[in-house]
């Protein structure tokens, strides 16, 4: 991981760090929650912090438009949905604003922070988010459209038709595969048969790459490029960027019945987190100091927001009519 | 006889189909090794084999697709769309392409093929987990649609499903798959596709449901027999092609008829029932026939669900205004 030449001073790669760590514990706030009743459903981040942190830095907030899927709690995050917004998502509140608690947990969207509310069968952003990305050429307007999505939901059809559109008319859209090595209980090796989910960039003669998903430095660099490219006229970019999912699919799966233990362990000591906060440490950039003042805003803001949301009402039974058609 | 869940039920039926005829293989998402998210297919690919019961990439038009071109080679494929709201990623595979196969290939084709699919409300699963889509089903012609209702059910309906030569959409309701055990016999049987089965006999009033419908009415048929009334429950197992005989004569034999379903209100499977009622047996009605379904939004989000669903209650209410009528 080179911190030198990456154009970010100490304080935005301590930012980025804190983003990270404050994913994390949001996520391990979660399944807590999860666990003792509270809330119903986990879809985690953990494992793919770095990927979504690093690449929501090199997003204009306000400015460009993203559609993240269900577990970018790391792009929500830096994108400024706060963590009190987040948590009454995860308990489907009322006051929500990503659906008023209308959604699945983890399918996130913030009409305010440009950000489009993601649908349950997979993959289906991809092509909304190449729409978006059309209107936004036709309007002249200085953004670009981002969209996530897992390598597993890769195979999709909308993922072909939505890139193959998005070049022919090379269109300002950045589609970032989150490569976590396994859709549900499939490894990458019975999802495809290519080396790089970036190889498929050839066949539709746009620019792809791939990168380390664990160091939010070179996401950050990919997707800063891929950005500079889309506003002067080149087109889309396909990033694949490759981790490992660090927890179950869902709170309600056990991975073990897939795969070991061993694999996952070894998986743990390459965790994004764990290695940046390493360089940065021993860059000097990380303290000691600075680092338990993060755990503990993190904790705070944390806690506060599990009660706020905890507390919040349910959207009401006579509202189930609301939002079908306008009003 | 062993007592079993719905979803052992249906592993079962696979299990025997798969050891009867080689030609039958299972596919979709996560259920070889995974044996599937709600384990209807659990130990099957240790088995039978990665040949016989494999994952797929995570694609469900490829599924569908993959399944026609199987099934025109002979085989009998099972495939599995993990949740039926994400029927739409198959809808050309199945309305487009299976339904229509036999008939644009002068009937010289089979397609016996066996799509199978979790569904239903009650477990607190929105947006597209839930949705109860049967009704876009059953709208094709060429497609054969089986809901059912219980555990017993589930295995002579899959059976019969799997070596039918036309395409089947087999859908499991999610609230039942543990909900209760039945006797189911260990040995293979077969229950006729397109025959409904009344649950319980009755004089007053006729409640016809599918699904985890029909749980519901037979708990208002016993909270009416309370009150002296004889409620018959027609379980139509079925719903394309419908079993208009036994609904008619049913019916003619009532002169009451509540028709259940949990899917919402418009252009549902109920509407259709009530109009081959009005056509065939209006004279003999002494009320009209009314239907409990959802109403007409996007499929409740959890907190409102029990108001959203059809239960014994909104049943019970029915058919007391079709008695008082
Ligand atoms: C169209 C569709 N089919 C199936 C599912 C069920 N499902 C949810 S997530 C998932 C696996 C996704 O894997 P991947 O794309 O690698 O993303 P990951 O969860 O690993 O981040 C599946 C099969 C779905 N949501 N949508
Ligand atoms: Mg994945």
């Amino acid at each position: 991981m080179t911190l030198k030449d990456s154009g970010l001073s100490n304080d935005q790669l301590l930012d980025m760090f804190y983003y990270m760590l404050l994913s994390r514990r949001s996520d391990e706030r979660m399944w807590l929650l999860n666990r003792s009743g509270k809330i119903p459903f986990v879809v985690s981040c953990q494992g793919q912090e770095a990927m979504q942190v690093g690449s929501s830095f090199a997003l204009h907030k306000g400015v460009d438009y993203t559609a993240p899927y269900y577990r970018d709690v790391g792009v929500v995050l830096t994108m400024g949905m706060t963590v009190k917004e987040l948590f009454l998502q995860a308990f489907a509140k009322a006051e929500d604003p990503n659906s008023g608690g209308r959604q699945m947990p983890g399918h996130f969207g913030h009409r305010r922070l440009n950000m489009l509310s993601g649908s349950s069968p997979v993959t289906t952003q991809v092509p909304h988010a190449v729409g978006i990305a059309l209107a936004l050429k036709m309007k002249q307007e200085e953004a670009v459209s981002f969209v996530t999505l897992g390598e597993g939901s890769s195979n999709q059809g909308d993922f072909h038709e939505g890139l193959n559109f998005a070049s022919v008319h090379d269109l300002p859209v950045i589609v970032m595969v989150e490569n976590n090595q396994y859709a549900i209980s499939c490894g990458i090796e019975q999802q495809v048969n290519c080396k790089h989910i970036s190889d498929r960039a050839i066949g539709y003669g746009i620019h792809g790459e791939t990168v380390d998903g664990n160091d939010p430095v070179a996401v950050y660099q990919a997707i800063s490029n891929a950005r500079k490219r889309a506003l002067a006229g080149m087109g889309p970019t396909l990033i694949e960027a490759v981790a490992y999912r660090l927890t179950p699919h869902s709170s309600d799966d056990n991975d073990l019945t897939y795969r070991t233990k061993e694999e996952v362990d070894l998986a743990k000591e390459k965790d994004g987190l764990i290695i940046f906060k390493r360089t940065l440490k021993d860059q000097g950039i990380l303290t000691a100091d600075i680092e338990q003042a993060y755990e503990a805003k993190i904790k705070a803001l944390i806690d506060e927001a599990t009660t706020y949301a905890d507390e919040a009402p349910y959207a009401d039974v006579s509202t189930l009519f609301d939002g079908v058609y306008h009003q | 006889m062993a007592q079993m869940t719905m979803i052992q039920a249906i592993t079962d039926a696979l299990r025997v189909e798969l050891k009867n005829d080689e030609n039958v293989v299972l596919f979709g998402e996560d259920v070889g090794k995974n044996g599937g998210v709600f384990r209807a297919t659990e130990g099957l690919q240790d088995e039978f084999g990665e040949d016989r019961v494999f994952d797929t990439p995570l694609a469900e038009s490829g599924i569908g697709g993959l399944a026609i071109g199987l099934a025109t080679q002979g085989f009998r494929p099972v495939p599995e769309i993990q949740f039926f709201g994400f029927v739409y990623e198959v809808m050309d595979s199945i309305s487009g392409q299976m339904a229509r196969m036999r008939y644009r290939s002068g009937n010289t084709v089979n397609m016996p093929i066996t799509l199978r699919s979790p569904f239903g409300g009650g477990v607190h699963t929105p947006e597209m987990h839930a949705d109860s889509l049967e009704g876009l089903m059953a709208q094709q012609p060429g497609l054969k649609v089986v809901i059912p209702s219980n555990p017993y059910d589930a295995k002579g309906l899959l059976i019969s499903a799997i070596r039918d030569n036309d395409p089947v959409i087999y859908l499991e309701h999610m609230k039942l798959y543990r909900s209760f055990r039945d006797e189911v016999p260990e040995e293979e049987y077969t229950i006729e596709l397109g025959k409904a089965n009344v649950k319980r006999e009755g004089a007053d009033i006729t409640f016809i449901a599918y699904g985890a419908m029909v749980q519901a009415s037979l708990k208002a048929a016993e909270e009416l027999e309370k009150d002296g009334v004889s409620a018959e429950v027609i379980d139509l197992r079925t719903i394309a092609p419908l079993d208009v005989e036994t609904i008619v004569e049913s019916v003619k034999k009532t002169g009451r008829c509540v028709v259940v379903q949990e899917a919402q209100r418009v252009a549902g499977i109920a509407s259709q029932i009530v109009a081959e009622i009005q056509e065939r047996a209006i004279l003999h009605l002494e009320a009209p026939v009314l239907r409990v379904t959802a109403p007409d939004t996007i499929f409740s989000f959890p907190q409102a669900e029990d108001v959203w669903l059809p239960n014994h209650k909104d049943i019970v209410k029915k058919a007391n205004e079709a008695l008082n009528y």
